[in-house]
């Protein structure tokens, strides 16, 4: 295999690893703030056995978050060198923001959180967990306004002297639309995230009938922020789906494999490709839905890919302008599918908390629905980034004019299984962790101290 | 601001930050290489690890920030440099995440294998991290292989040279020697006393180290080659290495430890003199060398950059220096203490 595929390789893996923790981290933040803000107003033990419990699996989930996240800094310098010359002057601004502003604000109030509680006045405990979920989730919306850039370039100028993109409008660059869609539909996913969390998790306890009274308010206001979160997530990836069709018009193509351009243009349920993923075989459609999902009515035109395809090539020159139609068009599917699902389960669950929920047959399988958004979360990524392609920056810069050329197979062959053994482990220490922390229950999660160990390590007494 | 202003500017706030992160995740890094070594029990290490529990993270930070700094505002500098020194960096990264995962996840399991498979990784992961980023910069300062497209041509055995070695194990020995005295700082009891042990031969072994490295630089014409005379700068690092020593005899820890932060402080002065305006010194020819005005970003970002820098850092410093008022107390080994 070459560098480059190696690298592509490498750059997904890495980043869909890291993104199946951040999610978690952003919208389960909240939760444990707002649980501890009502101890604190409340002095009610439930409460504060509430946030600690689910401040527990924050924080098992966190610190994979944590270390992952350093390696995709470096990454775009060590794989992509040539990406980074080119775009260093724009991409690099907010990702030094992301550092000043949020990850310092994060990581400092979080190892307060962790260390104060008795220590520092409960105001300020208080305080702290949640200043750390607003620099989370802010380190979202910078990193988001870096990759919405990348989407949808903005305020730049291509300086002709040393063949480069230079930033010239800080202000188009942190108001890029895309880059607030984004946001929008990942924080939202991020609280959909934590809720079918509390919910799966909250089940499985209530199920056994036990610490009833935390799991029974847990499981209801997950069910309600459930509920509120993954309908914006739908509104906000709609609006996405639009603005995509306004500025990333191949992709949109490519998502629902629309071959011809027309109009008004049926919505694919099914399309089965051939081999190379390239060329339609077989479809089963509904009439005009795509031209809706396209521009919110039944009967605009929708450019279909070999349309654009021509396009490009006289606007870029020769070359394949098709992404991997079989990624963008499934990986798209799955993110919906789950996306109605999500929304249909949380009312359920929302319903049913008016009845006698926890004596229902049906609890002994809520735990399942946790993997759901880590399924959309993924998909929606993949599909994002698959859907850029050959572009690493549309329409300016390819991903094979990025790599870094220096780099041999044998450096990717190295640090691709390295990575893929390290982190292999760490999901093995942290699934181990999770489950353990989840199926104990809320007095486990109450203080990590030394009285839960034998006394001797090592070697020595 | 004109713009080679703001080139300079820049420099020195990127020399700042990674003055501040060698001088904060320094004492962590050294605080983790001891961990194995000094904590017999359980509660020991525990304690051990509760000096820096509430701010490693945040001292990593500077780590990110000096990285994201230099992409903003020198990302010629970020892509030669990072790309370059390729499966160094990721050795760095693995050592940064074993460390990282570790000092979350050592005391959630009460195994005592557990525990001290995680302590280990602890010590592993902050030495490997330590002498990475000392043979890097050593590199640096000695200069590599950059042809006329800024494009590095060596492999990771161009790094391991004798300075670069040499660098990486005087950044360990230094960075040791820098969390036993934050150790001294920070633990009661019979720990005090016997990191004040390993601080006495500690002390040796990073003086030995550090006037070696001095010597070989000087030896090797690595000295001031760009337009900045370091001049006494350097001579004052070893001169508060040395009066660590004297204070580490005499128990006086808190000031052991403002003269091993004097001179990591100014080793960092003298390195980032040494060699400006050049940031990447060309071994292959002089005139590839990346400088400060070849690599930067456009006039337009390092002002907007300026901007943000000059709002957030002084929030940054205030609050992290908070933190570590806050938990200013000495730790002991005592288990209801170390319950949180
Ligand atoms: C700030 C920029 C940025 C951000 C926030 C993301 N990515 Fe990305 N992604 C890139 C910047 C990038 C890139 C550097 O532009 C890559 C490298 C190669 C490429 O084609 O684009 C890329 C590629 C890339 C690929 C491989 C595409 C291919 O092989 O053709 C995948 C699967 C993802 N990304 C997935 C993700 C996920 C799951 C993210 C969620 C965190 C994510 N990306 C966020
Ligand atoms: C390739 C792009 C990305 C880069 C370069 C990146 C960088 C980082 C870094 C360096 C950290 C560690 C910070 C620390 O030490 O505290 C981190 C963690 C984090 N990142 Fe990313 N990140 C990327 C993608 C994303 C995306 C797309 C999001 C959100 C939508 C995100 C949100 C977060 C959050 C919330 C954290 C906190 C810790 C955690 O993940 O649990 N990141 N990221
Ligand atoms: C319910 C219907 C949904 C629709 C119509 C939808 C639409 C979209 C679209 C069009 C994109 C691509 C945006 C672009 O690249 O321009 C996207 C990406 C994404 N989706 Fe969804 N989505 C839905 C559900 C979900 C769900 C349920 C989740 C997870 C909880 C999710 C998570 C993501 C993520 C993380 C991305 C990448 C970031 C982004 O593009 O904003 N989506 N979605």
């Amino acid at each position: 295999m070459d560098p480059i595929t190696l690298s592509r390789w490498q750059f997904g893996l890495t980043t869909v690893y890291h993104f199946l923790f951040v999610p978690l981290t952003l919208g389960l933040s909240w939760f444990v703030a707002f649980f501890q803000t009502r101890y604190y107003q409340t002095k009610d033990e439930t409460f504060r056995k509430m946030a600690k419990f689910w401040g527990k699996l924050f924080l098992i989930n966190f610190a994979i978050g944590v270390v992952t996240g350093i390696v995709q800094e470096f990454q775009f310098g060590m794989n992509w060198s040539e990406y980074s010359r080119y775009v260093g002057d724009i991409f690099g601004a907010p990702l030094a923001v992301e550092a000043l502003m949020a990850f310092f604000l994060e990581s400092t109030f979080l190892g307060v959180w962790i260390f104060g509680e008795g220590k520092i006045s409960d105001k300020a405990h208080l305080a702290s967990i949640w200043l750390a979920a607003i620099g989370s989730n802010l380190s979202a919306l910078w990193i988001l306004l870096a990759n919405g850039w990348m989407q949808h370039p903005v305020g730049y100028v291509i300086n002709e002297a040393n063949g480069r993109a230079e930033l010239v409008n800080f202000f188009a660059l942190i108001t890029n639309p895309k880059g607030w869609l984004f946001f929008w539909h990942t924080i939202s996913a991020g609280l959909t995230t934590a809720s079918f969390l509390i919910i799966g998790v909250s089940a499985y306890h209530l199920f056994r009938k036990q610490h009833v009274e935390i799991y029974k308010r847990s499981f209801q206001i997950a069910a309600i922020v459930g509920l509120v979160a993954s309908t914006l997530v739908f509104l906000g990836g709609h609006t996405n789906g639009q603005y995509m069709y306004d500025t990333q018009p191949m992709k949109f193509a490519s998502i629902e494999a629309h071959w011809e351009t027309s109009q008004p243009a049926s919505f694919s349920i099914l399309t089965i490709g051939d081999l190379s993923g390239k060329r339609e075989v077989w479809s089963i459609r509904v009439p005009a839905v795509l031209s809706f999902l396209a521009c919110n009515n039944f009967t605009c035109e929708v450019r279909g890919v070999n349309d654009i395809q021509a396009e490009y090539e006289t606007k870029y020159g020769p070359g394949d302008y098709i992404p991997l139609m079989v990624v963008t068009y499934w990986t798209f599917r799955f993110m919906m599918t789950v996306g109605f699902i999500m929304i249909a389960l949380s009312a359920f669950f929302l319903y049913s908390t008016r009845g006698n929920y926890e004596n229902a047959k049906w609890m002994k399988f809520v735990p399942w629905v946790i993997a759901l958004p880590y399924i959309a979360n993924s998909s929606g990524w993949i599909l994002t980034e698959m859907g850029r392609q050959p572009w690493i920056v549309q329409g300016l810069l390819k991903v094979e004019d990025a790599v870094s050329p220096n780099l041999t197979t044998v450096d990717l062959l190295i640090s691709v299984i390295g990575y893929t053994v390290v982190y292999g482990s760490l999901a093995v220490s942290m699934v181990y962790l999770m489950k353990k922390y989840a199926i104990a229950g809320p007095d486990a999660a109450m203080h990590e101290s030394v009285d839960v160990a034998p006394a001797v390590v090592g070697s020595q007494d | 601001m004109s713009y080679e202003f703001l080139q300079i500017l820049w420099f020195i706030l990127i020399a700042v930050l990674w003055i501040g992160f060698f001088f904060l995740e320094g004492f962590d890094f050294g605080v983790g290489m001891l961990l194995p070594f000094l904590g017999k029990k359980d509660e020991e290490r525990r304690a051990i690890i509760n000096t820096v529990g509430p701010v490693w993270d945040g001292n990593e930070v500077w780590l990110l920030t000096a990285g994201g700094a230099t992409f903003a505002a020198f990302p010629e500098w970020y892509a030669t440099m990072f790309s370059g020194f390729y499966l160094a960096l990721f050795l760095l990264l693995v050592g940064l995440i074993l460390r990282g995962i570790s000092f979350e996840y050592r005391s959630k399991d009460a195994a005592p294998a557990w525990r001290n498979r995680f302590d280990w990784m602890i010590a592993i992961g902050s030495f490997l991290s330590a002498l990475l980023l000392g043979a890097a910069f050593a590199n640096l300062a000695r200069g590599v292989p950059i042809n006329a497209d800024k494009m590095f041509t060596g492999n990771l055995f161009t790094l391991l040279n004798p300075y670069g070695l040499l660098g990486g194990l005087t950044t360990v020995a230094i960075f040791l020697l820098h969390g036993a005295n934050f150790l001294g700082l920070k633990l009661e009891g019979e720990l005090r006393e016997r990191v004040n042990g390993f601080a006495k031969k500690l002390w040796i072994g990073a003086s030995v180290l550090y006037v070696a490295l001095g010597v070989f630089t000087y030896a090797a014409g690595f000295w001031a080659r760009g337009i900045v005379n370091p001049g006494i700068v350097p001579i004052t690092a070893v001169v508060t290495l040395l009066a660590t020593g004297y204070f580490i005899n005499r128990k006086m820890e808190g000031w052991a430890f403002i003269m091993v932060a004097l001179n990591i402080v100014l080793t960092q002065v003298t390195f980032f003199s040494m060699t400006f305006p050049n940031v990447m010194l060309s071994t292959t020819n002089p005139d590839f060398s990346l400088t400060i005005y070849n690599a930067s970003s456009s006039q337009y970002t390092l002002t907007v950059m300026s901007i943000v820098a000059l709002i957030f850092v002084p929030i940054v410093l205030v609050y992290q220096g908070w933190t570590y008022y806050q938990f200013s107390k000495r730790i002991s080994t005592d288990k209801k203490s170390l319950v949180y």
